[in-house]
């Protein structure tokens, strides 16, 4: 069989029903076999944006994406998504096209060494050294990208190799004597932390997106309510616990609520589940929670005392972990009058400072960003798959669009990528089709895979983009405010492009909102249009995303 | 079992229990790791990227020919040892970490110094040789060439006592580590 063949089979062994990529020289071989190979293949306009697609249909579906791409610029061009899917523990598997084997090291046309440049973005990396690894390498690659820590795996197939006739037989074992997941929990650690829990007098369950990625939803959702825990999230775990809800404290962080980082500054003990204490999280760390003590729960054991240590360190799978953490927690003794104080100084930082009043609502028909997101959970009635690009209004999405379920919020977390949200909308709206996927944009962020558009248009994908557009790059914009004395440089947009016209361009519905006494039913209208949907939204344009830790400060000094 | 500085193999499980400890004292790591190209970048790039200082790192083949042996001396007082073998223990291709306990360890290294002496001075540098066993591998009339092999202590004290000689040159391989006794390192 042709080595390219095998690669295809080996995909369809894996239960890849998509593929997401851009053929060139390098990969010619590889794409003659998916001409009839029986995947579908989303051939997209830039290799980027491949590369986000596959990341957010894993997010949307917890199956593992496959990215394609060529050699040199091909391969180059997705680094971006491999660090995006490396910082948020997304599974894809990447396979580039490589010049042959007797030109690597000449500086060939179209060469890269893309296995050394992403050496220090990757899970792990595979270069195909003979045509008959290719099977292994394959299944090997699937196999690391999604146990343990889920994370990108690059397989690089030099050109002459994917030409070559091998004989294949499915893979189904993994020969990987460096690689170990643990995955249980050590039971007397789980056992020290139902009985901390049951002791601690201000606790604060705090979830990242681990718990999503073990699939531990539920379990979280009954450890957290075998008691009266109060509960916050990151970024990335939004959905893991439903939003609202009496013990939901909302999202903790830089732009978290106060109750959620006053809780944590004041907490006695804080169970961290799946999370990693970013510095967007715990601010000055010096002053982080300095009452606490913590539990750890992580499936990667480097996580563990890595910025906080931990007190009750236990690896494991989220999943596993919670289920005998709740077991355990339910074989105690415990009153749950002893949380009564601790919720009353709580609800005290809810009653006082609800997200809602983050802002204030404009008195003409001028919309501002923050009733954008209301309006579109309302136009969604909560329901749909929402994808964010980085800045206000991806942090304004998180704070004022309520996920309560797990994988209905896409967007990239710990590298903060500009352009993902358009493409992970693709992703997530072909792995998902009978949801609706929206994408909420700032009008800096789409302009950086607007390309995708035609993508869409062609495969007729209908993701639904809606445009916060200030004419900023916002975010820095407001730290040039309220940081740097206002000296804006560089950050003014204009009002370029017209997006109502560059969507019609590009073969999709465009429409334009300006007025937020009609913004809910505009929005509905819209959503309901079938196909690719852009619409261009005109916000307050100097809005600041509030409140906020500033830079360098701690949890309890918030401001706005 | 498993805290930084005992004998046992640091396993990921047992690594749990240990905190971001800085020993304060020079760790030997010795790490297994599958002999395929690439390996050695993979781990010079974890250390740079983490901010990791390595003093000395030697490769060299095993008896298995799958597989080579990485010897790395660190700092315990300016690196949390456990996040660096925790960070090493995620790379694929490392099969197997030990931290080496000083006391239960033998360690060498292999140093060649050139060293200016003429006929006025060689007699005096022989014997400094001499004392710290030293071999004498090539001579000319205004430099001898002093082979010394032996733990990194015995080599900087001999740098020292040739040094005001006028050391010419100096070369260390960095030390290579093995347990005391029967097991396995």
């Amino acid at each position: 069989m042709r080595a390219v063949d095998a690669v295809v089979e080996c995909l369809k062994a894996e239960g890849v029903d998509v593929v997401f990529g851009l053929p060139g020289g390098a990969n010619i071989p590889t794409y003659d076999a998916f001409y009839d190979g029986g995947i579908r293949h989303i051939l997209v306009r830039h290799e980027a944006g491949g590369g986000h697609a596959a990341e957010g249909y894993a997010k949307a579906t917890g199956r593992v994406g496959v990215s394609l791409g060529t050699s040199g610029p091909g391969a180059t061009n997705l680094i971006t998504p491999i660090m995006d899917a490396m910082m948020d523990s997304v599974p894809v598997v990447f396979i580039t096209g490589q010049v042959g084997t007797h030109l690597l090291g000449t500086d060939g046309f179209q060469e890269a060494d893309i296995i050394g440049i992403t050496m220090p973005a990757v899970k792990h990396s595979i270069m195909i050294q003979h045509p008959n690894e290719i099977p292994r390498a394959l299944h090997e690659a699937f196999h690391i990208a999604r146990t343990g820590r889920p994370g990108p795996v690059v397989v690089d197939i030099p050109t002459d190799l994917s030409r070559a006739d091998i004989p294949y037989e499915p893979i189904t074992d993994v020969h990987l004597p460096g690689y170990q997941t643990f995955t249980e929990g050590n039971t007397k650690q789980i056992r020290q932390a139902a009985k901390a829990l049951a002791a601690a007098r201000r606790p604060v369950i705090y979830g990242g997106g681990g718990v999503i990625n073990a699939n531990a939803s539920e379990e979280f959702r009954a450890f957290c309510r075998s008691d009266r825990f109060p509960v916050t999230q990151t970024l990335m775990g939004l959905g893991a616990f439903p939003a609202p809800d009496p013990q939901w404290l909302g999202m903790l962080g830089m732009h978290g609520t106060r109750a959620a980082n006053y809780a944590m500054d004041e907490a006695d003990l804080i169970c961290c589940v799946g999370a990693r204490f970013d510095d967007r999280i715990t601010a000055k760390l010096s002053e982080f929670a300095p009452r606490a003590k913590f539990i750890h729960i992580d499936v990667d054991p480097a996580e563990i005392s890595k910025n906080v240590p931990a007190h009750i360190p236990i690896v494991g799978d989220a999943k596993n972990v919670l289920a005998k953490l709740l077991a355990e927690y339910e074989a105690l003794d415990t009153d749950s009058s002893r949380l009564d104080e601790w919720w009353q100084r709580i609800a005290g930082w809810q009653k006082q400072y609800p997200i809602e009043k983050s802002f204030t609502d404009s008195e003409d028909t001028e919309i501002k960003p923050q009733r954008l997101i209301q309006a579109v959970y309302e136009a969604t009635g909560g329901d749909a798959i929402i994808t964010s690009d980085v800045g206000q209004h991806q942090m304004w999405t998180a704070q004022h669009y309520h996920f309560n379920e797990p994988r209905r919020w896409i967007n990239s977390g710990g590298l903060g990528t500009m352009g993902f949200g358009l493409p992970a909308a693709m992703g997530a709206a072909i792995g998902c089709p009978d949801k609706t996927v929206v994408c909420i944009t700032g009008d800096g962020s789409f302009q950086m895979n607007t390309q995708e558009l035609a993508t869409c248009a062609q495969e007729g994908i209908p993701v639904k983009v809606i445009i916060s557009n200030n004419g900023y790059l916002g975010m820095v914009r407001q730290w040039q405010e309220l940081f740097w004395e206002k000296r804006y440089s560089q950050v003014d947009l204009g009002k370029y492009p017209d997006f109502v016209k560059l969507a019609e361009a590009y073969g999709c519905h465009g429409v334009r909102l300006t007025d937020k006494t009609t913004l809910v039913d505009d929005l509905k209208a819209a959503i309901a249009t079938p196909g690719p949907v852009v619409v261009d939204v005109s916000v307050t344009r100097e809005e600041n995303t509030y409140p906020m830790i500033p830079s360098g400060s701690a949890a309890r000094d918030m401001v706005g | 079992m498993g805290d930084p500085g005992t004998k046992d193999v640091l396993t990921l499980e047992e690594l749990e229990a240990s905190g971001n400890i800085r020993t304060g004292r020079k760790h030997i790591l010795s790490v297994l790791v599958e002999n395929k190209p690439g390996v050695l970048t993979r781990i010079s790039g974890l250390f740079a990227r983490r901010g990791f200082n390595i003093n000395t790192l030697s490769v060299g083949p095993t008896d298995d020919e799958q597989v080579s042996r990485i010897t790395i001396t660190l700092d315990g007082a300016t690196h949390p040892i456990d996040q660096v073998t925790k960070q090493l223990h995620k790379l694929i291709n490392v099969l197997k970490i030990r931290d080496l306990e000083p006391s239960e360890t033998v360690a060498r290294e292999l140093a060649l110094f050139k060293v200016a002496a003429d006929s006025g001075t060689r007699a005096e540098v022989m014997q400094i040789c001499e004392i710290f066993r030293g071999k004498v591998v090539d001579v000319t009339k205004r430099s001898i060439i002093i082979e010394i092999t032996g733990t990194t202590e015995k080599v900087e004290a001999f740098e020292r006592m040739v040094r005001p000689f006028g050391l010419v040159e100096m070369m260390r391989t960095g030390e290579i580590a093995i347990a005391r006794g029967r097991g396995e390192t």
